[in-house]
């Protein structure tokens, strides 16, 4: 579904990104988890090109995709992407916010991307706050809104950066839910959160990344429990 | 001159109307044309393209940098030789020049402000930078751009008085040109301060009403 070769990151004389090698295969659910300034942010934004990495390539559906490729539009449709901070359009209510993509980008007619986005909302349960405004919700129906929103471009992959990170403990439940139900339908995810119940419950492959490397992947089990590397080991223990 | 007469004031309050007109007029259009000028020198300004922001930075740098009666002479004097303009075209383009300098920097500022991740999201929709600049950024900057527009066009309307110097019949021109044929200049610069108190009172009171009714505040993106 989406490979990556070789991938190297700068930001200035900073590299964030380091020979990654990475790949996601169809309905396939990959967690990364690393510490802070790992470049796990980066490797996520490379992947729908939010940024641009200056070596190695990345293949989605068998194209291989430069950030130089005048379609970068296109293939973003193909990448869905929710954030840590929701950035659900504040100008625009709750039901616009998850036609947006289909309306303006999908050029679809109204009444049938109503229909959509209404679906879509009521599968992440917020369907009785179509008419309002994001101010107006919790940080938790925030994010699921924004799922939503990704969702409605029927996105091949949807990537998750740290999702429930600025979310009261209280309403993590309930977006962690909605990924789960998403995993469990065979959406290709990859997820970058600390909640390492999550992970080992819904991952099918974790990584480890730490300095710009992706150190150690495995299966859930492999890593939390019997980790190959040192500093792997060192990092589970302590955030477990 | 003799005693300042507030019953003059009053006799003569009616007969500037027109005056005050003119002042509106020159500026409703010096600051329409600032605005659609100053939107495109915002995003000429904030554009990758150097081609594009260089000339936009230099056009800023120099109408910024020089006194707006300056500039009005030099359009009504100066482009005397090239194209024929009136005193009244000439004040119109005057002060649309220089306002979008500083609209153009309102916009920047307004556009600059909106959290970055609004870009994002929109260009992970599938959005053209294009498209996401329409529905996306600019709405949201707009709203956070009527403080300072209705700022600027306070500015504006005070401004327009240096039409005068051209012999437009605004305001303080017709104010002066009165005082100097009935001999009352304080009473008839009176009149002319009252208008201009209403006038920006009136601007004052709209945005005020306009800020609340778009709720501005709400749009301070959460971080
Ligand atoms: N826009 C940027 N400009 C310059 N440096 C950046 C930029 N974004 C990230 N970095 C740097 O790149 C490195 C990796 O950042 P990244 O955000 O990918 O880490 P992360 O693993 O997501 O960390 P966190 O867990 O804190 O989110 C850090 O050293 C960071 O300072
Ligand atoms: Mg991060």
């Amino acid at each position: 579904m989406i490979k990556v070769l070789k991938l190297n990151k700068w930001f200035g004389k900073n590299q964030v990104l380091k020979d990654i090698d990475f790949e996601v295969e169809e309905n396939e659910v990959v967690v990364i988890i690393g510490s802070s300034g790992s470049g796990k942010s980066t490797l996520l934004r490379c992947l729908n090109f939010l940024e641009k990495a200056q070596k190695g390539s990345i293949i989605i559906g068998g194209e291989k995709v430069t950030s130089k490729s005048k379609n970068l539009h296109l293939i973003r449709q193909e990448v869905g992407m929710v954030f840590q901070h929701f950035n659900l359009f504040p100008h625009k209510t709750i039901l616009a916010n998850v036609m947006e993509g289909l309306t303006q980008v999908k050029k679809m007619p109204f009444a049938e991307a109503e229909d959509i986005a209404m679906e879509l909302l009521k599968k992440v349960n917020m369907i009785e706050k179509a008419n309002t405004y994001p101010s107006m919700i919790s940080g938790g129906q925030k994010q699921r809104v924004a799922i939503a929103r990704a969702l409605a471009m029927s996105p091949q992959i949807m990537l998750f950066d740290e999702p429930t990170s600025a979310l009261d403990p209280e309403l993590v439940g309930e977006v962690l839910k909605v990924m789960k139900d998403l995993a469990i339908e065979g959406m290709t995810m990859v997820i970058v959160t600390h909640e390492m119940g999550f992970a080992k419950e819904v991952a099918d492959r974790v990584v480890y990344m730490d300095c710009g490397r992706i150190v150690e992947e495995g299966k859930p089990e492999d890593i939390f429990q019997n980790p190959k590397e040192e500093r792997t080991r060192e990092f589970i223990s302590q955030i477990l | 001159m003799g005693t300042w007469d507030f019953e003059i004031v009053i006799q003569y309050f009616f007969s500037f109307l027109h005056a005050a007109k003119m002042t509106v007029c020159i500026t409703v259009i010096g600051i329409a044309i600032g605005i659609i000028l100053g939107l495109l020198l915002a995003l000429m300004r904030i554009s990758k393209y150097k081609f594009l922001s260089i000339p936009a930075k230099a056009y800023i740098w120099i109408i910024r940098g020089t006194p707006l009666l300056l500039q009005l002479l030099m359009i009504y004097f100066g482009l005397v030789n090239i194209i024929r303009l009136g005193n009244l075209p000439s004040a119109f383009l005057a002060l649309g020049l220089h306002n979008s300098a500083y609209i153009a920097e309102i916009f920047r500022g307004a556009i600059q402000g909106v959290d970055r991740g609004q870009r994002e999201a929109g260009l992970s929709l599938g959005m053209t930078p294009g498209k996401v600049m329409n529905r996306i950024i600019l709405p949201q900057a707009l709203k956070r751009a009527i403080p300072p527009l209705s700022n600027q066009l306070i500015i504006a309307l005070k401004d327009s008085s240096l039409a005068s110097a051209v012999a437009i019949p605004e305001l303080l021109l017709y104010a002066r040109q009165m005082g100097a044929s009935n001999f009352r200049t304080m009473e008839m610069l009176t009149v002319a301060a009252v208008y201009y108190l209403l006038l920006t009172s009136i601007l004052t009171f709209c945005s005020n009403a306009l800020e609340k009714k778009l709720n501005v505040s709400d749009y301070k993106v959460l971080e």
